[in-house]
């Protein structure tokens, strides 16, 4: 006979061990949970990495240890425009992004008449899925009958390729981006505003200080906070943006790979080329990079803290 | 206390439970009704057969599970499970020119030689065109049945030829002389168009390249700077260059096609499958006035490629090949061919050309394009080279077409992608 429950003695003596063992056994199930999820596929992306990994992952693969990253760092016509790309989109929709996030935070600060519908209107982008933003944007920058050419021609401004043209291309997806994305940090920092307590306000008004003044010394240092998670946050998501560049510019970023970002080129290595080891060396190189630019952020914020 | 030491052994039980879940669970019961998953992608041939799909369920008895994606999700997706030896798919639909061989390297598609020697004399293996099943055949091994035929053919605007009195041009001469007649950037409308991305362009100049006498390579060798290549490089580039409208460099024929449809250009090269696109109302305003003709001939003549761009395989993981076989031969056999052709679809059955039932769901322009296309000595069995990593060949040998389009150095860039591509066939015969 199999007793259903486990005899009163190994129950007390698991009950003891675990009680002993108490910080391992409680972060036992999220450790596990982590090493599943993070640890194993990274390491298993390290070990790709340095392997000739190619076709199919389960075909033997020889071992070259850092050939791949050393064929990657010297590749002047993929790889390091590609990084520059990343960099160049990422600065300047974090730029605006922050900036005209802020505007309309500070606008919408303050309760008006009808205030709660236009917040629902700013916020449409955002919930919008990013394919169906990417096929929206290409078809109203189609060159030949898109809609943004037909407005442009009515104010006698020639067409322009906008998507199409390899030295436009960036620029737009960066306005797609800002549009998508622009709602988001407006959010996060209307959530800052409205923890601001008046006093400090009142108090520095009374001290006669303009609105202007009050917005540089007293209402961005408080919400100086809020606005580095805001800038984190976007920045992580920035840097990683994948979705709208492969739904308007499709594989390799076009013709010219003007699109091309560090996402893209690693998708193009892994899933068109199927150069796994390749891909996995751009994808090591590029987490390295996003650690670097938090680890940064990370001490900004932990030195206004001090 | 008491209560403590039993939650942190409930706690100690909880960290067991995840390595439980992550066991295989228990082979599945031989007795119940089997079922065959079979991966398609969003394809007018899939809406065909899905209707007819519980007919197979209720003569076989074997449950067909239907999963759909996009065409490069559902490549996407191979790449991903089979890198797993994942048994998730039984029925694969691949593309032979652009899978077939990657898949055969990497052990993904199991040969179904054994099932063809086996197959009922009625399933008819010999009706299957000699290119499509060139396409499916690796180092002597058959590993899948072809399904969708593609040519490239020329398809016409009626209304601006008429307006213009131009004649359907039979030779690339003629199509230039229609094309630069028919150019008026003005009023916005544009003699030619044909796909110019620097990776999708590459199938639809194969048939240019084809006409001017050249091909991408003869196996070993690459020969994208013979006199015959060079000069349908640059007619391709000028062509596009000057009488297309902006922005082709970024065009596959999902941003292309709609132009033609919208009816501002005049001649669209492009392939054959695509009609029915032209023929929907809510997308096409040249619903009565598009036309499609031979692909033009060249200084060596007309050869357009005629491939099999679909083709049914079976996944080399699955544990249930012969209820995929089941599942291929009556998908691909002659009754459900005819049946799928008389709605629409370009088949690789031979017979389904010459005869009147056959031909019943096409134009009569279409059909004539298709048999002129499909004749011996005159098709080419394939649209974009013959080697394992398509993709990367593609774009070697696309970038003279994009520096043609955009008025660059055409004949350095045809001289820089020489040299590449054959860097790229040494290693790939190397491997």
């Amino acid at each position: 006979m199999t007793p259903l429950h486990p005899p009163a003695a190994t129950t007390s003596r698991l009950s003891a061990f675990a009680n002993k063992h108490r910080k391992y056994v409680l972060a036992g199930p999220a450790t596990f949970f982590i090493a599943c999820m993070l640890i194993i596929p990274l390491g298993f992306t390290v070990y790709l990495s340095m392997t000739g990994a190619s076709g199919s992952v389960s075909r033997n693969a020889d071992f070259i240890g850092l050939a791949n990253y050393l064929e990657v760092l010297t590749s002047n016509d993929r790889f390091w425009p590609a990084v520059g790309r990343t960099f160049a989109f990422t600065a300047v929709v974090l730029a605006v992004e922050m900036l005209a996030g802020l505007g309309v935070a500070l606008l919408l600060w303050r309760t008006f008449r009808g205030d709660s519908i236009i917040r629902v209107i700013i916020l449409l982008p955002l919930v919008a899925t990013p394919v169906a933003v990417g096929m929206m944007w290409m078809l109203i920058f189609h060159p030949t009958i898109g809609a943004a050419n037909e407005i442009l021609s009515w104010i006698g401004v020639s067409a322009q390729g906008w998507l199409s043209d390899p030295r436009q291309a960036l620029p737009t997806l960066m306005f797609i981006d800002i549009w998508q994305w622009t709602p988001m940090v407006a959010l996060i920092l209307l959530a800052g505003l409205r923890s601001i307590s008046d006093e400090p306000l009142e108090a520095a008004a009374v001290d006669g200080a303009n609105s202007f003044q009050r917005l540089i010394h007293v209402i961005l240092p408080t919400l100086a906070p809020t606005l580095i998670t805001a800038l984190l946050l976007r920045a992580i998501d920035a840097l990683k943006t994948f979705d709208i560049i492969y739904a308007t510019k499709g594989k390799g970023g076009g013709s010219y790979h003007e699109a091309e970002t560090l996402n893209i080129l690693a998708y193009s290595y892994s899933f068109d080329y199927q150069y796994y080891g390749k891909a996995s060396a751009v994808l090591v190189l590029f987490l390295i990079i996003i650690l670097a630019i938090c680890a940064v952020l990370i001490i900004m914020r932990k030195g206004r803290k001090a | 206390m008491k209560l403590k030491n039993t939650m942190t052994a409930v706690a100690a039980l909880a960290l067991l439970l995840p390595v439980a879940a992550c066991s295989p669970s228990a082979p599945k019961d031989g007795a119940e009704s089997q079922t065959l998953n079979v991966a398609l992608p969003t394809h007018a041939w899939t809406n065909a057969i899905k209707e007819s799909i519980p007919e197979f369920e209720k003569a076989s008895g074997i449950k067909v599970a239907l999963t759909t994606f996009g065409e490069d999700q559902l490549s996407d997706q191979y790449n991903v499970k089979l890198n797993t030896k994942s048994k998730d798919f039984d029925v694969m639909m691949f593309r032979p020119p652009q899978d077939g061989k990657l898949f055969v390297q990497n052990g993904w598609l199991a040969p179904v030689d054994d099932y063809l020697k086996k197959a009922d004399a009625g399933y008819k293996w010999d009706d299957f065109l000699p290119a499509t099943v060139d396409s499916v055949t690796v180092d002597g091994s058959v590993y899948g049945a072809p399904l969708i035929t593609e040519q490239e053919v020329l398809y016409y605007n009626k209304k601006l030829l008429a307006e213009a009195n131009v004649k359907v041009p039979t030779t690339m001469e003629e199509l230039e002389a229609a094309a630069a007649k028919l150019t008026d950037r003005d009023k916005g409308q544009f003699g030619f168009l044909s796909r110019g991305q620097l990776s999708a362009s590459v199938t639809q100049f194969s048939s240019f390249l084809y006409s001017f006498g050249a091909d991408f390579d003869n196996g070993k060798k690459a020969t994208l700077d013979t006199p015959e290549a060079k000069k349908a490089y640059e007619f391709y580039g000028r062509m596009l260059n000057q009488y297309a409208p902006p922005g082709t460099t970024e065009m596959n024929w999902i941003q292309a096609m709609p132009i033609f449809a919208q009816g501002k250009v005049a001649f669209y090269t492009d392939v054959s499958s695509l009609s029915p696109n032209l023929d929907d109302p809510s997308t096409s305003t040249v619903v009565n006035d598009w036309g499609v003709a031979p692909f033009p001939a060249g200084p060596a003549g007309s050869h357009p490629y005629n491939i099999s761009a679909w083709a049914l395989g079976i996944n080399a993981f699955s544990e249930s090949k012969d209820a995929a076989w089941k599942f291929m031969e009556w998908a691909t056999g002659p009754d459900m061919s005819l049946k799928l052709q008389q709605k629409g679809q370009s088949l690789a059955r031979a017979s389904l050309y010459s005869s009147a039932e056959g031909t019943k769901g096409f134009r009569d322009d279409m059909i004539a394009a298709i048999k002129t296309s499909t004749a011996p000595g005159v098709a080419v069995g394939h649209d974009r080279p013959l080697v394992v990593k398509v993709s990367e060949a593609r774009e070697i040998i696309g970038k003279p077409i994009v520096t043609g389009i955009d008025g660059g150095d055409v004949a350095g860039a045809i001289e820089e992608a020489q040299t590449k591509y054959q860097q790229f066939l040494d290693e790939e015969t190397k491997a």
